[in-house]
């Protein structure tokens, strides 16, 4: 029962604000929908401690879904440890994020519009985690696309944020294209898709090929690489990743609870929801490893030169989004659940404290316009360092640290238990952890620190895309220009003071229960480990240098930026022009856009007017209008023929009939 | 529970709309207002007879039931009945009949008596078509219904009409003739035109592809498949919105029909024989055809074009010869019925209030039409496959079932997903999206009571079937189950006498 009213009391919510909005008004939606959330995540607290240390697994069956012969699925609600940690995240964040908006949005005409989307959203959400099926979990995944495309697009007006809707759909769907055959494969070799069933006889599949694509591989990594596919797009991983640093053309509070806390970490979710597969299939393993820290880095790196304060924590996200898959691929799928859970908290913060930087700079996000603020908005000041401590990791080791130094310590001592070649994987983690602290330092120190670049004169000077919103949408009182930086409302700041809370003591508090040395009856079935697989054990007895490596990069990362943006703020640009070339490929994001755009975009559109033009034109409706012309060859009056057709058809018709029936009366005859 | 023992049920549903039709030709010229309630009223009760049907059908049998039999011309009996996949058809007819007539009742204002004629015999046909057991009854039905949906798009269509009704006829009579062939051919064969009795004469298997190849030629323009299916978005862009709802959601549905009732339990041999390039075509139209639509500038021609990838999972699900691949395909059918109506509704919501059809003359509608947007945005998802809506089940059983048979069709054809995604949400943004600048939309109204009546009940069952799909699987499930192993015996048999 508490089950049930966890997952669909969001579904109430959002239709009572999305149906009756217009009727009982926008403080009403906001109340009902934030009230909704609040309970539920008060409910997925006292699940979590039901499920996690009274180890209480459950199932509920709502209802039969689609059976088709030995197809037989049902929605259906598995409880056990890895969804109660799910639970705990997306309701919280959530209620949180519900909670934020009402002082965000405040002056939104679609306020209800918008808290349905957001109830929503996390109702699929809830769909998605709570999961007995791969079918169910395609619909909470595929459900949290499409309140992600309502919500990116929100300022539906904004042509920028129409398109970013649509990426970041079409992007996912691409995923999804693997994620559908990857069910498909499952189906056909074990003809079912509830997970139970799955996990009892996937170990049969060992040593057994399909052929897709040409190829004959191993099929049980065949299918692994499919399924992970649809993990990549929704989690934004190299190659798949485009869609989600423009989905912050959506308002902030969606960029926090969305595409940073949740959804974008539903990808690291299926794959260790899926662990029983995946440590079947070593490869498929190793390739989640090794995108995992290939996105870690491409992403740090890109998020070096971002001047877009979302933009920043975009690339931020997408990177630790690379670490957790780093970790469940070494096979360590408590760290990267427990890295999910941490980067819940200070993502989330870091986000809604940066909506609350824009907001007090009247909807500017170019952090070269700003500047200065510490003093301005010293608690979003405040929040934002813990935020960012919490991100770099800041801790020492064996007495305290930020929830980040925990969790991502773990995934980079994982990586070197690992033993990839050289350490390969282990190095580029340590220095993303580097890069990673020289961004988001530079993200204070540019907004907070250096001196104001927001006076006059920047008024209308706000040359990024959220210009056009600012303009409609979400006019913010602009009587005069220079406005004073202001502190957002309490509505606003709670959540930051709960967020800080967690990004504070996240870490140290459950450590020991994620990782630790009884981890595994933490997590009791709901990860699986197959019997080769040491590294949770593995990353507690390293080299002690090891343990210090991430703590070194993180404060050579502080100190660069310092220098960078504070000591000698002349140096980001000499560097900039020193390394053009680098600097110009970071900045443009490695190209990603260009490229695919070139290659799939716009050749989609070009191929697809050749077939209608040429296909269907000319070729096929050419001949067709040809045997039509020499049909009517003989006739000098066309057109009458052509209006005479339909009695002519008739005609034809009954002249058949009356064939079939002479024929039948002959035979008849000849019985006689 | 009406008890129907004895009750001539089918004759009763499918001939309710012609007696409508004799009434409405007897009215006074004049009284279109008349002709319009009588239509409504006709088509209503039409539906609540048909729903008798539903309710007294018996799930637990594979077998034809509320079957008529009745001496009819020379050795040609009147024979009707339904199984688990027609009595779906029927109510599919039944139900959006009424909602078209209501579509038609302000943007038809010329003959409308006619019009109203046109469309309840038009009703008739079609349900007589999902009835009927006997071979030339079904050609019948099946034929004639081109004669009300060609005078509706002749009369009451576009600018081009006359050539799209025109290509419509020539696309189509090649089939009828080889359908009509085969159908003699098949009696000489089996002596008798009854289905029931055919579904159990095996055919030699030569004798089975040339028969399967006719009947093809036919189903398969009403699909319609690549490459036969340029006669359709002309036909679409011409029809008036009534007619395009019918085309979309019930004629196209024939072909499908066709398949199941006749090519793949018939000629099982020739099915198996013919199912790669059945696969091969399923393809091409989905990926073709949802490239093309890509790149239409008018909205009825991307709908349509939509219409033929989406048909492509059915066919493609059909000769998969699995269970899911079967459920998918019906399961698809109907929902297309449901979701492509309700697209076309849709057009003829904006087109009634702006007249043109181009997607570059709209733009920012969610601004003054919010309710519209609503709709539009869950047909649209719909159309898209999203799960939990209708449009999922079908596309992901036919996935599923063509996987099992050959994984490289089943990815190609998954790569639908990600079109269907990008032309339906690319034209969503076109039109709904935006600011809304053009001057001629500053006061474009929202959906009036009217129109909200007529959506209202396709967005509830289309989020409805896709939250339980099992009300309408449960029906087919045992039709299909036969249908299934009815074929692998066949195909079992076949092999051992060629392994002879």
């Amino acid at each position: 029962m508490i089950y049930t009213a966890i997952v669909f009391l969001p579904l109430l919510g959002a239709l009572i604000a999305g149906l009756f909005g217009p009727w009982i008004g926008a403080r009403a939606s906001e109340i009902i929908t934030t009230g909704v959330l609040l309970i539920c995540a008060a409910l997925s607290w006292v699940v979590f401690s039901d499920v996690g240390f009274s180890h209480h697994t459950a199932k509920v069956t709502v209802l039969r879904w689609i059976s088709s012969g030995e197809l037989d699925v049902a929605w259906a609600l598995r409880i056990d440890t890895l969804t109660a940690v799910m639970l705990v995240v997306v309701t919280t964040v959530s209620s949180l994020v519900h909670l934020y908006s009402i002082g965000y949005m405040h002056e939104d005409d679609g306020r209800p519009r918008f808290f349905a989307y957001l109830s929503l959203f996390t109702f699929a959400m809830l769909m998605l985690v709570t999961a007995d099926n791969l079918l169910q979990m395609l619909f909470g995944w595929e459900g949290v696309g499409l309140a992600s495309y309502l919500l990116i697009g929100f300022w539906y007006k904004k042509p920028s944020a129409n398109a970013a809707a649509i990426k970041a759909f079409v992007v996912n769907r691409v995923g999804d294209f693997g994620f559908a055959l990857g069910i498909f494969g499952l189906f056909a070799a074990l003809g079912s898709i509830g997970l139970d069933k799955i996990f009892a006889d996937a170990p049969t599949l060992i040593g057994h090929k399909i052929s897709i694509f040409g190829v004959n591989a191993d099929m049980l990594t065949v299918l692994c690489l499919l399924l992970f596919m649809g993990a990549m797009g929704k989690s934004a991983q190299l190659g798949l990743h485009t869609w989600l640093p423009d989905a912050m053309e959506g308002p902030t509070p969606v960029s926090a609870l969305i595409h940073a806390a949740t959804m974008v970490t539903a990808g690291v979710f299926m794959v260790a929801r899926l662990s029983p597969l995946f440590e079947l299939s070593p490869d498929a393993s190793r390739v989640v490893m090794y995108v995992g820290t290939a996105t870690a880095f491409f992403a740090a790196t890109v998020g070096l030169v971002q001047n877009d304060i979302k933009r920043v924590i975009a690339y931020s996200t997408c990177s630790q989004l690379g670490y957790m898959f780093a970790a469940l691929g070494a096979g360590a799928y408590g760290a990267g659940i427990f890295h999910l859970f941490t980067h819940a908290f200070f993502k989330a913060l870091l986000f809604l404290g940066a909506g609350s930087v824009i907001h007090a700079m009247h909807h500017e996000q170019d952090m070269r316009n700003m500047g200065g603020l510490a003093k301005k908005i010293p608690i979003t000041f405040a929040m934002m360092t813990i935020g960012t401590l919490a991100l770099t990791g800041l801790g020492i080791p064996h007495y305290f640290g930020f929830a980040g130094f925990h969790s991502k310590d773990a995934i980079i001592e994982a990586a070197f238990a690992a033993h990839t070649p050289y350490n390969i994987v282990f190095w580029t983690l340590v220095f993303a952890a580097f890069m990673t602290s020289f961004y988001s330092w530079r993200l204070v120190f540019m907004t907070f620190f250096q001196a104001p670049r927001w006076g006059e004169g920047h008024g209308h000077d706000h040359g990024h895309d959220g210009a056009a919103a600012h303009a409609n949408d979400h006019a913010h009182g602009h009587g005069d220009h220079h406005h004073e930086p202001h502190e957002s409302p309490q509505v606003m700041l709670i959540p930051l003071y709960v967020l800080a809370l967690g990004s504070v003591a996240a870490g140290f508090v459950f450590a020991p229960y994620f990782i630790g040395h009884d981890y595994k009856e933490f997590w009791g079935k709901s990860l699986f480990e197959g019997e080769h697989n040491h590294v949770m054990h593995a990353m507690h007895e390293l080299p002690e240098w090891v343990g210090f490596a991430p703590f070194v990069a993180m404060l050579a990362g502080l100190a660069l930026a310092y220098l960078f943006y504070i000591k000698a703020p002349g140096l980001p640009a000499a560097t900039a022009r020193a390394f053009r070339p680098l600097y110009l490929f970071l900045l443009n994001k490695w190209y990603f856009d260009e490229l695919y755009d070139a290659v799939f975009v716009k050749p989609a559109m070009w191929i697809g007017r050749a077939l209608w033009k040429g296909g269907d034109g000319a070729i096929i409706d050419g001949t067709i209008d040809g045997t039509g012309a020499t049909v009517l060859a003989g006739s000098n009056q066309a057109m009458k023929l052509q209006t005479g057709f339909v009695y002519h058809y008739a005609f034809a018709m009954l002249i058949g009939v009356a064939a079939i029936l002479s024929y039948m009366i002959v035979q008849a005859g000849g019985f006689k | 529970m009406i008890n129907l023992t004895g009750v001539p049920i089918l004759s009763i549903v499918t001939f309710l709309p012609l007696a409508g039709a004799l009434f409405i030709a007897s009215l006074n010229r004049e009284a279109a207002g008349n002709a319009r309630w009588t239509a409504l009223w006709v088509t209503l009760l039409t539906f609540a007879a048909s729903l008798l049907i539903w309710i007294n059908f018996d799930t637990g049998s594979s077998n034809f039931q509320f079957v008529e039999t009745r001496n009819w011309l020379g050795g040609i009996k009147y024979k009707m009945g339904v199984d688990g996949i027609s009595m779906l058809f029927v109510i599919l007819t039944t139900f959006l009949m009424p909602i078209c007539i209501l579509a038609s009742w302000e943007s038809i204002d010329t003959r409308v008596r006619e019009y109203m004629i046109a469309f309840l015999v038009l009703e008739s046909l079609m349900i007589g078509v999902f009835c009927a057991l006997d071979l030339v009854l079904f050609y019948l039905f099946f034929e004639a219904g081109l004669i009300p949906m060609f005078l509706i798009i002749g009369v009451w269509g576009g600018k081009r009409r006359v050539y799209a009704s025109f290509k419509f006829f020539l696309y189509t009579l090649l089939g009828s003739v080889l359908m009509l062939l085969a159908i003699m051919a098949m009696y000489w064969q089996a002596g008798t035109t009854d289905i029931p009795t055919l579904l159990t004469t095996k055919f030699p298997p030569e004798m089975q592809k040339w028969l399967w190849l006719a009947f093809f030629a036919s189903f398969a323009v009403k699909m319609p498949m690549w490459p036969v299916h340029t006669w359709l978005p002309d036909a679409h862009v011409e029809a008036p919105t009534g007619g395009s709802v019918i085309l979309a959601a019930i004629l196209l549905k024939m072909g499908g029909y066709g398949f199941l009732r006749f090519s793949l339990p018939m000629f099982p041999d020739a099915s198996h024989y013919f199912a790669p390039l059945v696969f091969t075509l399923s393809v091409i139209a989905i990926i073709y055809t949802s490239l093309v639509a890509l790149a239409q500038e008018d909205v009825k021609k991307l709908i349509a074009y939509s219409s033929v990838a989406h048909m492509g999972y059915v066919t493609l699900g059909i000769f998969t010869f699995t269970t899911q691949g079967i459920d998918g395909a019906i399961f698809q059918m109907l929902s297309h019925g449901i979701v492509s109506a309700a697209l076309f509704l849709c057009v003829g919501v904006v087109y009634d209030r702006m007249h043109t059809r181009e997607i570059a003359a709209y733009g920012g509608l969610a601004e003054r039409m919010p309710v519209y947007a609503i709709c539009l945005m869950v047909f649209t998802m719909a159309n898209v496959g999203l799960p939990g809506t209708s449009g999922f089940v079908g596309e992901f059983l036919t996935l599923l079932g063509a996987f099992k048979v050959n994984t490289n069709v089943a990815a190609a054809a998954t790569l639908g997903v990600i079109l269907s995604a990008a032309y339906a949400l690319y034209l969503y943004r076109r039109m709904i999206f935006g600011a809304l600048e053009k001057a001629s939309l500053k006061d474009i109204l929202d959906l009036s009571p009217r129109e909200i009546a007529i959506l209202a009940p396709l967005v509830i069952l289309t989020i409805f079937f896709g939250v339980y799909p099992a009300a309408l699987l449960d029906v087919t499930a045992l039709s299909v189950k036969k249908l299934v192993q009815n074929y692998e015996v066949a195909i079992k048999t076949a092999e051992v006498v060629v392994g002879r």
